[in-house]
């Protein structure tokens, strides 16, 4: 157990850092998050003026010079200054009440850039919410050309993209930083985002709603594809699973289909058909392990076979008692589905 | 009064014979059921306070336990199971445990004293309503020592507060705790209300009130219309899991949103009810270290009234991300807005009374200004949730677990230690340490800044609240470890008060009745306050009779009796003297019958029937409560 812990660190720390964007609700790639970041920077500074006023006039109030016989007793003392007091108070008041309302409405016309975004012949994409990992659907008219994916949500660059929010289990969030801000999947409801990303690149976000054990190690990627790309890569990830090449690929393929794994997940051109866990027809393309809870690499991929219950205590996947050889060549098997 | 030869009244006595006859009647009794039998809101508004306060160390230790846990990126140390009890007890017991009550204790204690009385109304129902109290704060406390804390956090979102989501009796101690509390939180409030509204000296108009003493109220008449809602809510929640009703299951026709509705409906309000009794306190201390009475008394009644009303069209801004209608989100973006406008009058009155007055810079004035500059930073970060589309990037981050410590830490906590140092003298006799005082202010404001500004920054880079833990690549880890750090020297500044409190228990310096030169009617009395408060009612010619009457009130009242217990009850607008009423005896009934609620709460946990056999008990010890005693009515 704990030099497992150990290999994990080192794999983890051999890996390249940085192939994802960190998650920054202020470097915006897209409309959404633009919209909202200028929002924020424009509460912020009105924020921080507002602060500052206050704190210099707590600090004027408290060191400014006292007249002399401004009275003795406490009844007595500030009489005279209270008409003044009055009116800067009721005027200040006044004031934040102009300012409140002018926030408001720099609010609700920020909501209208967002709604207008919506709509205008976007892609469809469909996210359902499962403890502790996302199943991705890309849903076509033509049942063919409809594509289950995990725990990564592609889309074309630029183009406008509508998410279809649903959960099957508890309430999840999807959020994206860079992307656009949450919104919840709730079992017995159907939510919808629209956003469209501007840059093509690879954007880390994770689930925001508490949904029990694992709600930390929900992680999700966003890759925006230049759009010229997004056909092709549609394309591959439609294609079935290549069939294993080499030896230990092969009885890899045997013992998967011969061990429990199969009865959880799908591996399409295979008879491995399960429903409950992540599709892998094409789990080598992925960026991660466990909804990106470790990085795809064969160790990380070793390690989250042969005790998923150390790498992620509390998930789904039970522990399958497997071989060397076995787990071997599962992992040769997994790492040619790309 | 043709009674009066029957009785002995204050008349009839000197000041010597008077304290011994008002002492005798209005003495807490000795020995181990009399300690069980007290009513006396001075006792119980100590053993409220202390209580409180020992489930803010344990709510804090649970905080410094996920604070190491965060101190890492990818860190073993408590684990998902453990941290997620933790998280969700620090929650429950801060809100449920700490902040409500410590707000309703200090109101029980002094909301007597300030309207110059010598009970507060209710007397057995409030000694009821503590042991209920802390029976479900222990009961909540060994549960989790027991491996059966609460883990769905204090909100509980179903449907993973849910029977298939939870399975096991965490979730349903955590249900059961609300009942506790919010029974307990209910009584008080209406011993709160009715002591203020009929209990008040004479001459007390309602234009007289102290400022606290109307924070008490309105927070007092916000409780009793959120905490139904939580109640029904947690109710709603123990069927689902115990007899399979399907309130909150969406497979069968219910709605998992209806939860959020309901505890929302109560969640937001109860910021107010921990927010509003702090206004309060600051209102009373602020005006005692300006030397001069606050300015703009209407406008902070009138703000104080507007905060509890709108106080309840709020509750949709935690919902922002569940998908509700615009139009419906842009009402509540207005609502919230708008609340800021009577929390900027007060502040704004605050500042004004500063500015008239002279300061005197003692500790409570420290904390008071510490309160005003970080309530500022929580209320503005709360106009920025309150727009739904920086929310919906903020919510459930690390910033909103900043703005809301800056809100309930800087807006209530900071006012609460002002009116520990404040008050303390009236309390025990004696001072605390001013010198121990100024060096626990200076470390918490320091501390507190640096333990959630940055929380801030982190939520603005993507870290999401509730997690156990996060990973390296994150680049959230030397920032958290900062926060870790700086959250441990905020915890000792807590130490350092707490030393300060039991040091100065017996060395502090000898307070006497008013040592901060006060104008308010609690002052009036000794230190601490004899059983019976007053020995002679006051009669109240202004806002701060201390003030207008050079140190006394400028009358007393006359022909009560001092050989039982008896008060006086004034009329809810002008306080005119109405009519005299005796007032409830020390009683071990109120304890039993909360020894037997409890019973039929907690069996209730394992057992639908257990609502029906501790029916019979609950009824025995209410039965005994209130058995006529024949006494003779006066008059």
């Amino acid at each position: 157990m704990r030099t497992r812990r150990l290999l994990l660190v080192l794999t983890l720390s051999l890996t390249p850092a940085g192939c994802a964007n960190l998650p920054k609700s202020l470097e915006p790639a897209g409309p959404n998050a633009d919209l909202v970041a200028q929002l924020f920077w424009w509460f912020t500074a009105v924020s921080v003026v507002v602060w500052g006023l206050v704190v210099l006039g707590l600090g004027i109030a408290l060191l400014r010079p006292r007249p002399a016989g401004d009275g003795e007793l406490p009844l007595e003392r500030g009489r005279s200054g209270e008409i003044v007091a009055t009116r800067i108070v009721v005027s200040l008041v006044a004031l934040t009440t102009v300012v409140l309302v002018a926030l408001t409405l720099l609010s609700f016309f920020s909501g209208r850039g967002l709604a207008r975004i919506s709509g205008q012949q976007a892609r469809v994409i469909e996210l359902t919410g499962h403890q502790w990992w996302w199943e991705v659907r890309y849903p076509d008219h033509d049942p063919a050309r409809t594509l289950t994916d995990a725990n990564e949500v592609h889309v074309p660059a630029g183009q406008p993209v509508r998410l279809v929010l649903r959960s099957t289990d508890v309430i999840h969030s999807f959020w994206i930083p860079n992307v656009s801000g949450k919104r919840d999947l709730i079992p017995g409801q159907v939510n919808r985002l629209d956003f469209t990303v501007r840059k093509p690149g690879v954007y880390r976000g994770q689930c925001a709603e508490f949904c029990g054990f694992q709600h930390a190690h929900m992680g999700l990627v966003l890759v925006a594809h230049p759009a010229e790309d997004f056909d092709a890569w549609y394309k591959s990830q439609l294609a079935p699973a290549s069939q294993p090449s080499g030896k230990e690929a092969q009885a890899g393929q045997g013992a998967f289909l011969s061990s429990s794994c199969s009865l959880c997940h799908t591996i399409r051109g295979t008879p491995a058909g399960g429903k409950v866990g992540p599709d892998l027809t094409h789990v080598a393309s992925r960026r991660g392990v466990a909804a990106h809870t470790l990085p795809m690499t064969r160790g990380a991929l070793a390690a989250w076979i042969a005790d998923p219950q150390a790498v992620k205590p509390g998930a789904h996947m039970p522990r399958t008692e497997l071989t060397p050889d076995q787990l071997n060549g599962i992992l040769a098997y997994l790492e040619q589905l790309e | 009064m043709s009674a009066a030869e029957e009785g002995l009244r204050d008349t009839d006595l000197d000041d010597g014979r008077l304290h011994e006859f008002l002492t005798r009647s209005w003495e807490s009794r000795k020995g181990l059921i009399g300690w069980f039998s007290a009513v006396d809101h001075k006792v119980i508004g100590r053993r409220y306070i202390v209580t409180a306060l020992f489930f803010l160390v344990l709510g804090g230790l649970a905080a410094v336990a996920m604070r190491l846990q965060l101190s890492r990126a990818e860190n073993t140390l408590l684990g998902p199971d453990l941290y997620n009890q933790v998280f969700s007890m620090h929650g429950t017991t801060m809100l449920f445990l700490f902040a409500v009550p410590v707000m309703e204790a200090v109101a029980v204690y002094l909301v007597p004293l300030m309207v110059g009385t010598r009970s507060i109304a209710f007397p057995r129902l409030n000694a009821f309503s503590y042991y209920v109290f802390l029976l479900g704060g222990l009961m909540m406390w060994i549960a989790f020592a027991l491996n059966t804390g609460a883990e769905a956090g204090w909100f509980s979102y179903v449907p993973l507060a849910g029977p298939e989501f939870s399975p096991g009796k965490r979730t349903d101690f955590w249900a059961q705790m609300i009942t506790f509390t919010e029974v307990a939180a209910l009584a008080v409030a209406v011993t709160v209300a009715v002591t203020v509204l009929k209990h008040r000296a004479p001459g007390m108009t309602l234009s007289r009130i102290p400022l606290f003493v109307w924070s008490e109220l309105i927070t007092s008449f916000v409780v009793m219309f959120a905490m139904p809602a939580v109640m029904i809510a947690s109710t709603m929640l123990i069927l689902d899991r115990l007899v399979a009703t399907h309130f909150f299951n969406p497979a069968e026709g219910g709605d998992a949103l209806l939860w959020q509705h309901l505890f929302w409906f109560f969640g937001h309000p109860e910021v107010y009810i921990i927010f509003l009794p702090a206004t309060g306190m600051v209102s009373a201390i602020l005006p005692a270290f300006s030397r001069r009475p606050v300015f703009g008394y209407p406008a902070i009644v009138l703000a104080l009234m507007g905060n509890g009303f709108l106080a309840f069209g709020l509750w949709v801004h935690h919902m922002f991300a569940t998908g509700l209608p615009q139009l419906g989100s842009s009402f509540f973006t207005a609502s919230s807005m708008m609340i800021a406008i009577p929390s900027g009058i007060q502040i704004f009155c605050w500042i004004a009374t500063l500015w008239l007055g002279r300061p005197v810079y003692k500790t409570p004035l420290l904390f008071i200004l510490g309160f005003i500059v970080i309530f500022v930073i929580g209320g503005l970060t709360g106009v920025m949730a309150a727009a739904v589309p920086i929310d919906a990037q903020i919510h459930d981050t690390y910033f909103i677990v900043a703005h809301f410590h800056y809100v309930l830490i800087g807006g209530s906590v900071f006012p609460l230690i002002a009116a520990f140092y404040y008050w303390y003298p009236k309390v025990t006799g004696r001072m605390m340490s001013e010198r121990l005082g100024r060096w626990n202010f200076a470390l918490a404001f320091i501390a507190f800044n640096a333990a959630f500004f940055p929380m801030h920054i982190l939520g603005l880079q993507g870290m999401p609240r509730r997690v156990y833990t996060y990973p390296l690549e994150a680049g959230w880890e030397g920032m958290n470890l900062f926060v870790s750090l700086s959250s441990v020297a905020f915890g000792l500044s807590f130490a350092l008060l707490g030393w300060n409190m039991i040091r100065s228990y017996r060395y502090g310096e000898i307070a006497g009745p008013n040592p901060w030169n006060a104008g308010t009617l609690e002052w009036a009395t000794s230190s601490p306050p004899p059983p019976y408060n007053f020995a002679r009612i006051p009669v109240i010619d202004h806002r701060e009779p201390l003030w207008s009457g050079h140190g006394a009130p400028a009358g007393e009242v006359t022909g009560l009796r001092a050989d039982m217990r008896e008060i006086l009850i004034t009329t809810p607008g002008e306080a005119a003297p109405d009519l005299r009423e005796p007032s409830a005896a020390d009683s071990i009934w109120p304890f039993l019958a909360s020894l037997a609620v409890g019973a039929t709460f907690l069996g209730s946990i394992f057992t639908p029937w257990a609502v029906v056999w501790g029916a019979a008990p609950v009824a025995i010890t209410l039965i005994g409560w209130f058995w006529p005693k024949g006494a003779p009515e006066d008059e």
